[in-house]
């Protein structure tokens, strides 16, 4: 199982410059993480903080025991043993081949063979899509081969903690999409616990298990990604829509009188920058057929149905939505009326209370008014567009 | 840790600076002792420093001890002591000329080249990268780097010496009309063994700082690319300006310890 990370009250600034103050968060063992937020809000920063690169002001973060922060520099080198981090840019050393690059840590690390380091390094290079370019320098090949070949790198030692520091960016559509697939499948073989840094809706969408979100020099929120995708918290909102509406600016922030007159713009049908509405929790990536399942899944639910009640009645719905028949009656909800929960507004879909849904009455729904978020937040009334994301 | 962090008095940055540099000089010297040695980086890195370095201090050295005994040539004869020519500029080529011609050239070719090599892995994220797997950047990359400049100057300053003493020899004695006989038997009348010892500490003491400046600059640009070309020139000048320091305590310490040889 992957290690847990526990991050309390980690502050940190550059100078008079605070980046961050008192983040705190729990990587729950052997689950998907991500961490989103607008540009130049300190996510690689706190990437960096938590591998010990960069000293946080104050706070912890406890891996397995020990403090990054206040350990000694020999603790710190063996903590770091247990990461596997994708760098931005890929980081692979430039006077090594691909090959050397993905050996490294072997060689290092582990008393293996020569032999065993090529079958592991041919294997990880392999299943990054990087057969046959073993030879080539990282200065000879594109960005997007760098990264993945810097993934195949964090991979050779299976880690327990696998950082990727958006991994979408100078990726294609489709490589992401494969790249959000190897992280699952990866989870569900080596149950390892990862924290994707990314401003990908997408990948936000559909990879993570658990959502936070770090705005204005604070984590806004992290939890069950159903708590983050169904939030009607104007950052996240229209962080998740990509629009211009909102309080986030150009620049970090944007001042009352801007708000207003962008939102003026919007009502006299200037178009707000978001192409389609994307809230509500969409289905999550699964592993490949074949694969064991992701034991990180099963813990997930025990943990998250501990403490539905606690979560805001939309991120309930999408949770209890999003479980399987069998689960529910495991767990003892029902859809739209969970357990012990008060559900917020009137339920406008009571044929759905029933749990099975006959094919013919999805196409029906269109009469019963489109587009309040309350319908749109249901998965099963996703028009197939937009839930294609397996 | 916020107290100290709060604290601010002008210099505080300087000292800071200089604090750190010493403390990766103190990381290196008791990460030499650390297995593995990493021997390969290490021969590779001495035979760049030699390749790059060799020729520039062997142009440098000739010209450098024609000057010394020109000059010395002159006034000695004014001091009717034409006879100890030899004596006086195999001293201030070995003991002087020799050690800060190694470290100069040291400083401006090799560790121009090892800053911004490291630099640019810095900034690259490949230091980063290394110590995130769980291998020490300084015993990894510094120490090799800086023991080869250690043996690299080393080495040349033999090579100096040599070249700089023949240089020496050619001028006083086709341009100067000196006694060859008189230049080489007075070689011995003031210069003694220990001469040569504190000329190749010297040279060793100057190699070791040069790597550690040009690496401690590396692993701490300013950020972009400009700014490893900033640190590049900055460690080089600091270098040059810690260079001369260090050759004046050193050498006052010699003149004290060791007694001049008598006539």
């Amino acid at each position: 199982m992957g290690a847990e990370v526990v991050v309390e009250g980690l502050t940190k600034s550059f100078g008079s410059q605070n980046i961050w103050r008192d983040v705190t968060l729990t990587l729950p063992p052997g689950e998907v993480s991500a961490m989103l937020g607008p540009s130049g809000t300190g996510k690689s920063v706190f990437l960096k903080s938590m591998i010990g690169l960069l000293k946080p002001d104050s706070g912890k973060c406890v891996i397995n025991g020990t403090d990054i922060v206040q350990c000694s520099e020999r603790d710190m080198y063996e903590v770091r043993k247990l990461f596997g981090v994708l760098f931005q840019d890929g980081a692979l050393f430039g006077s090594m081949n691909l090959y050397d690059n993905v050996a490294f840590p072997l060689r290092e690390h582990t008393k293996k063979s020569e032999s065993e380091i090529k079958r592991i390094v041919l294997e990880k290079l392999e299943m990054t899509g990087l057969s046959g370019a073993e030879g080539k320098l990282p200065g000879e090949i594109s960005g997007g081969m760098r990264k993945r070949a810097g993934l195949a790198r964090a991979l050779v030692l299976d880690p327990e903690i696998i950082l990727c520091d958006e991994p979408d960016s100078g990726l294609d559509p489709v490589r992401t999409a494969y790249l959000s697939q190897l992280l699952i499948d990866l989870n569900a073989q080596i149950d390892a616990t990862i924290l994707v840094v990314t401003h990908n809706i997408n990948l936000a969408r559909t990879l993570p298990d658990n959502l936070g979100m770090l705005f204005r020099k604070e984590l806004i929120m992290f939890g069950p990604r159903e708590v983050l995708l169904t939030s009607e918290e104007p950052v996240v909102e229209q962080f998740l829509n990509g629009k211009r509406l909102g309080p986030i600016g150009m620049s970090e922030e944007k001042d009352t009188a801007q708000m207003a007159a962008e939102q003026a713009m919007a009502d006299a049908g200037h178009h707000h920058g978001g192409t389609e509405d994307v809230r509500g929790v969409v289905p999550q990536i699964l592993p490949t057929p074949g694969l064991p399942e992701r034991k990180g899944e099963r813990r997930r639910k025990d943990r998250v149905m501990q403490i539905l009640h606690t979560l805001p009645p939309a991120a309930q719905e999408g949770i209890i939505e999003s479980l399987s028949e069998q689960d529910r009656q495991h767990y003892g909800v029902q859809r739209h009326a969970s357990a012990g929960a008060q559900h917020g507004g009137g339920s406008s879909a009571p044929q759905a209370s029933q749990g099975q849904l006959p094919a013919d009455q999805v196409a029906q729904l269109p009469s019963h008014g489109w587009g309040t978020a309350d319908q749109l937040r249901s998965t099963d009334e996703i028009p197939p567009g937009q839930g294609g994301a397996r | 840790m916020t107290a100290t962090t709060a604290v601010k008095f002008p210099g505080r940055g300087m000292l800071e600076q200089t604090g750190r540099l010493f403390a990766l000089g103190l990381d290196v010297i008791r990460l030499s002792f650390h297995r593995p040695f990493q021997t390969r980086e290490f021969i590779q890195q001495a035979w760049f420093i030699a390749g790059v370095s060799i020729l520039p201090t062997m142009l440098v050295s000739i010209p450098f001890g024609a000057v010394v005994s020109l000059q010395l040539g002159s006034l000695v004869s004014q001091l009717g002591a034409e006879s100890f020519t030899g004596a006086v500029s195999v001293l201030a080529i070995i003991q002087q000329a020799s050690p800060i011609v190694t470290a100069l050239i040291v400083a401006g070719a090799a560790g121009a080249a090892i800053c911004a090599d490291i630099g640019a892995r810095t900034i690259r994220e490949e230091i980063d990268a290394m110590e995130v797997l769980g291998v020490s950047a300084v015993q990894r990359l510094v120490v090799p780097r800086v023991l080869a400049c250690m043996l690299v100057a080393m080495l040349l300053n033999g090579v100096v010496s040599v070249v700089g003493v023949l240089g020496g020899y050619f001028f006083n004695v086709i341009l100067q009309d000196g006694t060859p006989g008189a230049y080489l038997a007075s070689f011995s009348a003031l210069a003694q063994l220990p001469d040569l010892w504190i000329s190749e500490i010297k040279a060793i003491l100057f190699g070791f700082m040069a790597g550690v400046v040009a690496c401690y600059r590396g692993l701490n640009p300013p950020p972009g690319p400009k700014g490893v070309g900033d640190a590049v020139n900055q460690s080089v000048v600091i270098t040059f300006l810690l260079l001369f320091f260090i050759n004046f305590i050193l050498t006052a310490v010699y003149l004290t310890v060791v007694p001049p040889k008598t006539g």
